[in-house]
């Protein structure tokens, strides 16, 4: 590591107002798409449209990143990178494990009512 | 907001004459004895006229160095503390047999054993290890103070905050009657209607605040600030440990965060996260908190092993033995940390292929563990043991602990828990892996860098007494409990019918007595020490023939660490310096910019301890009025732009002739 940090964003990628101009467009049609499924109903399935815009999220979530944190694999030596891969790992272990365990809640007990009060 | 309580007031909330305990002798007389001491230790204080001193060169003070120290002694005051309520829980189970109900009434009891849990975990061990990593960190890597030394100011007061909370709820109210981690749905309103749980609560998650940013200050500094030549595969084990709980602790305290605060609206508005009715899971909350909670006991040992390491190459005078594995084994135990965590529930009822998963992946951990301790091994195998004090403790550490690895193994098998689960094996488990890991770790830790913290060493003859207190002590308190958890005694009991289980429980009360007089030998030790501190005292700034940075600067180092910031060839850095005769720079000093000190992080600090106990008993008006003060201050803060000042070339080399001066004293002696 140099021991000069004078500018704390020395190393950080310089973004020109086309990128900036850039992620804003794709934000607005990525939200512009869902609003226009949800109202149009051009699905027809309720499903599939829940499904069709948790996926654009997803790409409106790594167009900000890209855009707006200015992320890329470089950046402080890779260490923004290393700590995005590490976080995504520990919420994909947190979510799915919580939802595995909580699934998985009564698998050993007996059956029960699901109101407590209409036990006997 | 929902007002459970009848005597609700707009000016005081739930807080009456009636919230101090006093039908409780027991309190009263604690009270007492606090209290004379308190205005004993203010009188002093004043006499000597040390609240300038106090002020100025400590509580302000973004000096790493002065906030690990303070670190050190939130936590040692936070363990008498804790210690207290354990010795007061041996003798109620001893003598709590045959009709005899003991001392402690039942309200009382079940806040002792929840406030000993919180105590020593959130206030004594992480005070501790974070202290150590304030202290150590920045020196071994060669830097002149941590990447934020304001947020490192402010992260300590938070947590004395919280531990100022805990300690109110002692004499105002109640603390929780839950067990340290507080499951609902006795921790919900309809069975904790009191303000025990709004303490812990509170209490935590304002200590949580300083907990994360602190972490997220060591972070930064690990990463951004080593000196020139130090890659990451050069760093001193401990950096290395103290990095792996540092990422730990930012990726796992949001949890427990949110799980607070998820608990807190089921508390003040009425939501129903955790409650048995409307939709609700208590499951959910315990598996939310072990998401923390698993984390967080490797939190606290990772930096302790680092320690160890340290503490075994010094004293073995050997380069660390399998230095890169020790690497990876630290990384591998952070990230399997993570998903273990239901292992502490595998009876809540799910079934084969979950707990055969959580089971098999708390086995896998044992494996780096034991590298670990393979690798300890190996470096003092024929190497030049000297037994000092940290030594002594390191290999107290390794019987100890891997007894502790073993019984916890043993607990990994699904089947096996279901039959421990709850019962006093488990306490003994993990009171074997935390007070022979953690607490033996902190002991050598805080003999091996006291000589660097204060400039003169410990004296060993008061240690070693402690050390022969602590060791048999603690396995003649913890044995007994393994034999009665065997035969399905459970934890957290007040008084019990067999009257066959007394005598272990007088051994174990004996223990615990045997663990006093080392804890008391210790604090002679200190005292000891600081009176014959001339005779104790080491000029070399190198005591121990130590290894890594820390040891190159003078004890106590310079308020700029180092005058010129070292180059690393290799692994041991100091030890590279003097095999090689690498000289200290005599001239050419140049000014030094350092930061200010600020009282804004106490400031901070006391505002948010006067809003915790807002929260607590219902005062909205001083809750609202102090939130608003805390954000104007820290706002206000921003506008301080003098935060830095320049130590003059000349004083430097000032500071630096008088350490050419001591050095030649030394070799000339």
């Amino acid at each position: 590591m140099s021991s000069s940090h004078t500018d704390a964003h020395d190393d950080a990628p310089h973004f020109s107002l086309k990128d900036y101009g850039t992620g804003f467009a794709l934000s607005v049609v990525l939200t512009a798409i869902p609003f226009w499924l949800v109202m149009s109903g051009a699905l027809g399935d309720k499903t599939l449209t829940a499904l069709v815009i948790a996926g654009f999220a997803v790409v409106q979530v790594v167009v900000h990143m890209i855009y707006f944190l200015h992320m890329n694999t470089k950046s402080q030596g890779g260490w923004n990178f290393l700590a995005l891969v590490f976080t995504l790992i520990l919420v994909g272990i947190v979510l799915s494990g919580s939802l595995w365990v909580m699934y998985h809640l009564n698998h050993n007990m007996m059956p029960m009512p699901h109101n407590m009060n209409e036990l006997p | 907001m929902p007002n459970h309580d009848q005597t609700w007031s707009p000016l005081l909330g739930r807080l009456s004459l009636d919230a101090l305990p006093l039908h409780e002798p027991i309190l009263v007389a604690t009270f007492a004895a606090v209290a004379l001491g308190g205005i004993a230790l203010l009188a002093a204080l004043t006499y000597f006229r040390l609240w300038g001193y106090l002020w100025k060169e400590w509580f302000t003070s973004v000096d790493h160095k002065k906030i690990g120290i303070m670190y050190m002694v939130l936590g040692l005051v936070m363990f008498l503390r804790g210690f207290a309520d354990a010795l007061m829980m041996r003798v109620q189970q001893a003598v709590a047999f045959n009709g005899n109900e003991g001392f402690f009434p039942a309200h009382h009891y079940d806040q002792v054993f929840t406030a000993h849990g919180v105590i020593m975990i959130f206030f004594v061990a992480m005070p501790f290890v974070t202290g150590l990593m304030n202290f150590v960190v920045p020196l071994q890597i060669g830097a002149r103070d941590v990447s934020f030394p304001f947020l490192n100011n402010f992260s300590f007061w938070m947590t004395a905050s919280g531990a100022a909370l805990v300690m109110a709820s002692l004499f105002v109210g109640e603390f929780a009657q839950t067990g340290w981690l507080s499951y609902p749905p006795l921790s919900g309103l309809a069975y904790s209607p009191g303000v025990g749980v709004d303490y812990y609560i509170w209490a935590l998650q304002i200590a949580g605040v300083g907990t994360t940013l602190s972490g997220i200050n060591l972070i930064a500094t690990i990463v951004k600030m080593r000196a020139p030549g130090m890659t990451m595969m050069r760093m001193p084990v401990f950096t290395w440990t103290a990095l792996c709980t540092n990422v730990l602790i930012v990726a796992s305290f949001p949890v427990l965060t949110a799980v607070l605060a998820l608990l807190s609206l089921d508390r003040y508005v009425g939501t129903n996260f955790f409650t048995n009715d409307f939709g609700g899971s208590p499951m959910m909350y315990v598996n939310l908190i072990w998401i923390w909670g698993h984390p967080e006991v490797y939190i606290l040992i990772l930096p302790i092993f680092g320690v160890f390491s340290e503490v075994t190459s010094t004293f073995c005078s050997k380069r660390l033995f399998g230095y890169t594995s020790m690497v990876y084994a630290s990384v591998v135990i952070t990230v399997l940390s993570y998903i273990v965590w239901l292992h502490h529930f595998f009876t809540m009822g799910s079934g084969a292929s979950v707990n055969s998963f959580f089971g098999i992946t708390t086995m896998v951990i044992s494996i780096p563990t034991g590298a670990k301790m393979f690798n300890w091994l190996f470096t003092m195998y024929r190497g030049r043991i000297r037994f000092e004090l940290p030594m002594m403790w390191t290999v107290a550490f390794m019987l100890t602990f891997v007894i502790g690895g073993m019984t916890g193994v043993m607990l990994a098998v699904p089947p096996a828990d279901f039959v421990l689960h709850n019962s006093l094996f488990l306490i003994a488990h993990f009171h074997n892996v935390i007070i022979g890991g953690v607490v033996f770790g902190t002991f050598a830790a805080i003999n091996y860098w006291w000589p660097k913290a204060f400039g003169f060493k410990l004296d060993p003859f008061w240690g070693k007494v402690s050390f022969w207190c602590w060791v048999p002590g603690f396995w003649l308190a913890f044995t007994p409990l393994y034999i009665m958890g065997l035969m399905g005694v459970t934890r957290r009991m007040r008084v019990f019918d067999d009257a066959s289980l007394q005598p272990y429980f007088i051994v174990a009360a004996l223990g615990a007595g045997l663990i006093a007089c080392g804890i008391g030998a210790m604090l002679v030790q200190y005292g000891v020490s600081i009176m014959r501190r001339e005779q104790l005292r080491d000029e070399t700034g190198d005591p121990w023939g130590g290894r890594t940075l820390e040891w190159s600067t003078s004890s106590p180092p310079p308020a700029y660490n180092f005058a010129f910031t070292p180059v690393i060839h290799d692994i041991d850095a100091w030890e590279d310096m003097k095999r090689n005769g690498v000289t200290r720079p005599l001239e050419g000093f140049r000014p030094i910019h350092m930061p200010r000190n600020t009282g804004a992080g106490i400031i901070l600090a006391g505002i948010s301890t006067v809003f915790g106990f807002a929260m607590i008993w219902h005062i909205w008006w001083m809750a609202i009025a102090g939130f608003a003060t805390l954000l104007l201050t820290a706002i206000a803060h921003t506008f301080n732009t003098n935060r830095s000042y320049h130590i003059s070339a000349d004083m430097v080399a000032k500071t630096e002739a008088e350490r050419t001066r001591q050095l030649a004293t030394v070799e000339g002696a």
